[in-house]
């Protein structure tokens, strides 16, 4: 198919049900061939726009449409174009690859004989070199995205779009994409329009760039050079990582050795006794450090994390807190004589002394209690605190205040002190507008902002982070670098699991690579 | 007539042996307890319901020990002459062999009395008339499991799906959007234990369990949604949802699925006229 031209004239979009449009007076030309990056602060309706050009908004009934917008001189129709998305789980379609690719094959109705080779030649394009029938469930995430890009691409689009395709990917995962995509539009034979708010992932395969306004309209259009040297203070400042403009942020010196808060030695992590992951020879969480994690897919970072924070049982070896974070256990003797420990479940009298068995007793010492993974559920709230990597599995509340008091009411704070810490945390995360809303209903940036203020909530001694800078654009990430560094200064423990270069130059100050495992 | 019947369906089946991607013979690609490889392959699918439903339909209506004898016998005669190996038939197998003498054992206890009273005691009669009924229903039982989980064992839910919307003319939009949702599953039983882990987390592990259940079956569902809504665009994207499609992969049924319709035919009347022949047939309604 030849490339196909886009054009847009005054075009707009309102969800039903919605008051806002979510983009309007929209007005541009896009000849065939052209290679175009497409920028604007979230909620400027980068997506709408796409979804739109893919024919996939939906009909009168799903929204209101303004203005005109054709393809190729016509009303886009599902199917005409190549549309790739930001998650990679939710596009993979069928359970063996060579059956997604053809997936969209069979629905243009192309004839049984001329789709294999196309679904071959799709797949060799973007380089993924695998059996027809291997299984989906075991690919990477950018080899995910790569058969999405090669089941748009057997469809022979003359329009592909692109929609953050490398936001949830590792490095690695990112340039295999990216240098697919690049092979694809070298010949000029597709048009190409894509979004991201990693610039420089895209500058050398893009001849335009195109800002559309938070407000509705298009801000800037024209040349990368052009765009940047005028506005590029503004796109940053927006949340774009424009290149030469950088995160502005300085490595805080690097902190004394410290007392370790965690110790793990000889131990073995996993899921479930019988599929250990791997095996962790020796690792100390010291007091005030920030300590990073990093290490291919499947190596096991994310379970590290989660068996130090006392969520996952350990396999075998052991994970060892310090005395100065752990809860202790009164050890009391009987008036018979016995020494007893209450194991933290020791009923109080009314008198106030503690009784064992209904026996009185003397209490003479407090032991603490090291292994995290057998604190209760409330014990870890002030000592080991976990960011999990989806923000959506840690939400409880029907609203945002209620769910950054939720640790705090747990541990029976006072009212009057989960108010006043509740303001600071909304203040600190720039979500004061919306203390009301549903957790759900948040935009990527401020969930993920959410889901870690709920954690800082009640001031965890070790505070672990599973990827908290994933496609997160420009300014929620230096939110959250600085976030982190103050509770480093403030002498909390910080443990990242990440795979982001530049959160590793600020925040490796103690660096920690797991291999592949055998 | 075979000769002339057969010509035009040659060219037909090459197109199939070429096009088809070969099954990934990896072992990692195949688990040490998935089916092993028989002539029931070749059959289709919808086939195998078809001829699951055929030797249960006349053993649902009849109550005797003689057919259910019959029948759970040849089908565990053809299981193994097909290659289904002892070990894993009694593999897949024990739960009907479990839930069998269960069913047994209540009919024995509250069946229809009749016969030699062997025990009386309040409700429970047990007499000669309740205990053939009890070894009836223990082998009837097996002769509707055994059969129903040799044929369903092995399908693939791909080509499953391709026989529902090919042989049987399903809407082709309800069978294959069953399929890409039947794939999501997988990940949901990783979310719930995220969403499980999360909870300890935020120190609402302790107490309150129906609250906290509720609250994970509440974020479990709005993930659900999500993630069901976008693979929804995304195969809209890819054009699906169009008035006709094609079918990168032909589901037919040919010779070996006529075997084994009618080896079904066959196997359920001889299971029949045996029990007629013993004298012992016996039908619910008589």
């Amino acid at each position: 198919m030849s490339p196909a031209g886009v054009r847009l004239d005054g075009w707009g979009w309102r969800h039903a049900g919605r008051v806002a449009w979510a983009t309007s007076g929209v007005s541009l030309s896009i000849e065939p061939g052209e290679r175009v990056l497409l920028l604007g602060a979230s909620g400027a309706g980068k997506s709408t726009l796409l979804h739109a050009l893919a024919g996939v908004l939906g009909s009168s009934d799903e929204g209101e449409e303004a203005g005109s917008l054709t393809v190729d001189g016509g009303r886009p129709r599902p199917g005409d174009c190549g549309l790739v998305m930001q998650d990679p789980d939710a596009q993979t379609i069928l359970e063996r690859v060579g059956d997604d690719v053809a997936f969209g094959l069979e629905n243009l109705s192309v004839p049984p004989r001329e789709i294999w080779p196309r679904v071959r030649t799709a797949l060799a394009d973007v380089g993924l070199d695998l059996p027809l029938d291997h299984s989906t469930e075991r690919l990477s995430g950018g080899q995910r995205q790569r058969l999405a890009l090669a089941g748009a691409l057997a469809m022979r689009p003359g329009l592909l779009l692109l929609d953050e395709p490398t936001a949830n990917l590792d490095p690695a995962g990112v340039e295999e994409v990216r240098d697919a995509v690049g092979r694809l539009v070298a010949d000029r034979g597709t048009t190409l329009v894509v979004v991201e708010h990693r610039i420089a992932t895209w500058l050398p395969l893009v001849d335009r760039v195109v800002v559309l306004a938070a407000g509705g309209g298009v801000v800037a259009d024209g040349s990368p050079e052009q765009v940047f040297s005028v506005h590029g203070a503004e796109l940053a400042a927006l949340g774009a990582w424009v290149p030469g403009i950088g995160h502005g942020l300085a490595a805080r010196p690097f902190p004394e050795s410290t007392e370790a808060v965690l110790a793990a030695r000889e131990l073995t992590i996993g899921y479930e006794a019988g599929t250990p992951v791997r095996t962790v020879a020796s690792l100390d969480i010291r007091r005030g450090v920030s300590t990073t994690l990093t290490g291919a897919n499947g190596s096991g970072k994310t379970t590290l994390a989660l068996t130090l924070a006392g969520l996952l049982p350990s396999l075998a070896g052991q994970v060892q807190a310090s005395a100065s974070i752990s809860p202790t256990t009164a050890r009391f003797i009987t008036l018979s004589g016995r020494a007893v420990r209450s194991h933290g479940r020791f009923a109080m009298r009314s008198s106030g002394s503690p009784t064992y068995h209904g026996e009185p007793q003397a209490v003479v010492g407090a032991a603490p209690r090291t292994d995290p993974a057998r604190w209760r559920s409330k014990e870890l709230l002030t000592r080991l605190g976990t960011v999990f990597q989806d923000p959506e599995h840690q939400f409880v509340a029907a609203t945002v205040s209620d769910e950054l008091a939720i640790g705090l009411r747990a541990l029976g704070r006072s009212r009057h002190d989960i108010e006043m810490r509740v303001t600071e945390l909304l203040e600190q995360l720039h979500l004061e507008r919306l203390a009301r809303a549903n957790p759900f209903t948040l935009s990527g940036g401020e969930k993920r902002r959410l889901s870690v203020g709920t954690v800082l909530a009640t001031s965890p001694a070790v505070v672990f982070l599973d990827e908290p800078t994933f496609g997160q654009d420009r300014t929620t990430w230096v939110d959250l670098v600085r976030l982190v560094t103050a509770q480093l200064e403030a002498g909390t423990s910080v443990v990242s699991v990440t795979h982001d270069a530049d959160y590793l130059d600020l925040l490796g100050e103690h660096h920690v690579h797991l291999g592949a495992v055998a | 007539m075979s000769t002339s019947g057969r010509a035009p369906a040659a060219p037909l089946r090459t197109p199939r042996r070429d096009a088809r991607p070969r099954r990934d013979p990896g072992p990692a690609s195949r688990p040490p307890d998935r089916a092993p490889r028989t002539a029931l392959d070749r059959v289709n699918p919808v086939t195998r319901i078809t001829a699951a439903v055929i030797v249960s339909l006349p053993l649902l209506v009849t109550l005797d020990w003689v057919s259910g004898a019959t029948m759970t016998g040849i089908v565990l005669a053809a299981a193994l002459a097909l290659g289904f190996g002892a070990r894993f038939v009694a593999r897949r197998v024990w739960p009907v062999l479990l839930l069998a003498p269960l069913a047994g054992l209540n009919m024995a206890l509250y069946g229809k009395p009749g016969g030699a009273v062997h025990l009386d005691w309040f409700l429970v009669h047990v007499t000669d008339n309740s205990l053939q009924l009890a070894v009836a229903v223990m082998l009837r039982v097996l002769a509707l499991g055994v059969p129903a989980i040799l044929l369903f064992t092995g399908i693939d839910p791909t080509d499953l799906a391709d026989g529902l919307a090919q042989v049987w003319r399903l809407p082709a939009r309800f069978v294959l959007g069953a399929l890409a949702g039947f794939r999501l599953v997988g990940r949901f039983v990783d979310d719930w234990r995220s969403l499980a882990l999360a909870r300890r987390a935020r120190g609402l592990g302790d107490t309150g369990a129906v609250r906290r259940w509720a609250t994970m079956a509440f974020a479990m569902l709005v993930i659900a949604i999500r993630r069901g809504s976008k693979l929804a665009t995304a195969m809209e994207a890819r054009g699906f949802g169009t008035a006709h499609r094609t079918w990168a992969r032909p589901s037919r049924v040919g010779r070996a699925d006529a075997v084994l319709i009618v080896s079904a035919v066959a196997a359920v009347t001889l299971a029949l006229a045996a029990s007629v022949l013993a004298g012992t047939f016996w039908a619910v309604w008589s």
